[in-house]
């Protein structure tokens, strides 16, 4: 038999977001039992609607776990978060090709 | 083919779960919930350094060494930390070794929990339902799916992976291996053996 090539990530932001609750959860601000409950709870309501392969949409829900379990601790609120995505969008559709993008008021 | 050069008129703009993430990292930095460097340590290990190779040679070191062998069985934390292997989050190792009789085999029916010190990211096929739903209820039936036939007297022991405990499956030693050394050995060992759903290749 031959096994698929190892895969690690295949998208930057999957990898960004692992290690983001990776970091999270080593610092402290929640356990990794009480991420898996609420990243398998998360899966298992996706799931019921349709079969999930493990790929996309398996970082989506984690995406979306991430983001409701923030939200509840109060470390970054739905609005605050959607805020910040749009300055993103902004100064994406803002700054010209080939510069650095900057949040345009980064703190 | 010709280069199409004309103007950007502004950078490509990324995905949208990719703005999200990047929202949620510049927050979280901004409050100092999480420190910028060790994010970039994470992903650094987890992108480059941490993958089976790692787990390859626990099992070559394992069919070496009968004494590791034991020590692995009995605490696979321990061991693996003897290879200068160390988990991130103090996840609870556990061996499992394949014998005549059993062919043990790992899931996690819950999200996707992996022994990750020693196998890195999972494949995308140990994160889907049809996995994570079958390897409990059915598995010599995705065992052979994925080539894999048993024969008959041996039982399939499935394990399944919390955030607490993570399996690693030490496979049966191929045949006609016995003159190689160790780091020939780990080239054996793929990393759908270590999860039980492979078996180690044969000598060249």
């Amino acid at each position: 038999m031959t096994a698929p090539a190892p895969s690690r990530f295949d998208e930057p932001w999957q990898a960004q977001l692992f290690a983001l609750t990776v970091a999270l959860s080593e610092a402290g601000h929640f356990s990794w039992p009480d991420w898996t409950q609420a990243f398998g709870a998360t899966l298992k309501r996706h799931g019921a609607a349709r079969a999930l392969d493990g790929g996309a949409d398996y970082y989506a829900a984690w995406l979306e776990t991430l983001e409701a379990l923030l939200d509840t601790r109060g470390f970054a609120g739905r609005d605050e978060a959607e805020t910040m995505r749009a300055a993103w969008e902004a100064a994406y559709l803002s700054t010209p090709h080939g510069s650095p993008v900057r949040l345009r008021n980064a703190g | 083919m010709p280069h199409d050069d004309h103007d950007h008129p502004h950078s490509l703009l990324p995905p949208e779960p990719a703005l999200r993430v990047k929202a949620l990292e510049t927050i979280l930095t901004a409050k100092g919930l999480v420190d910028p460097a060790a994010l970039d340590e994470i992903l650094d290990t987890y992108e480059r350094k941490v993958g089976p190779h790692l787990g390859a040679a626990v099992v070559a070191r394992a069919w070496s060494d009968p004494d590791y062998r034991a020590r692995l069985l009995a605490d696979a934390t321990a061991a693996i930390a003897e290879l200068e292997i160390s988990g991130r989050q103090g996840e609870h190792m556990v061996a499992v070794e394949n014998t005549p009789e059993t062919h043990n085999m790992v899931v996690c029916t819950l999200c996707s929990c992996y022994p990750w010190p020693v196998l890195g990211i999972p494949p995308g096929w140990y994160k889907s339902d049809a996995y994570r739903a079958r390897a409990v209820r059915e598995p010599r039936k995705v065992l052979a799916e994925f080539g894999v036939t048993l024969p008959d007297g041996q039982k399939v022991r499935v394990w399944d992976s919390t955030a607490e405990v993570r399996y690693l499956v030490i496979p049966m030693r191929p045949a006609g291996t016995e003159g190689l050394d160790e780091a020939a050995l780990a080239r054996l060992v793929t990393r759908d053996s270590m999860i039980g759903t492979g078996l180690p290749t044969g000598p060249a």
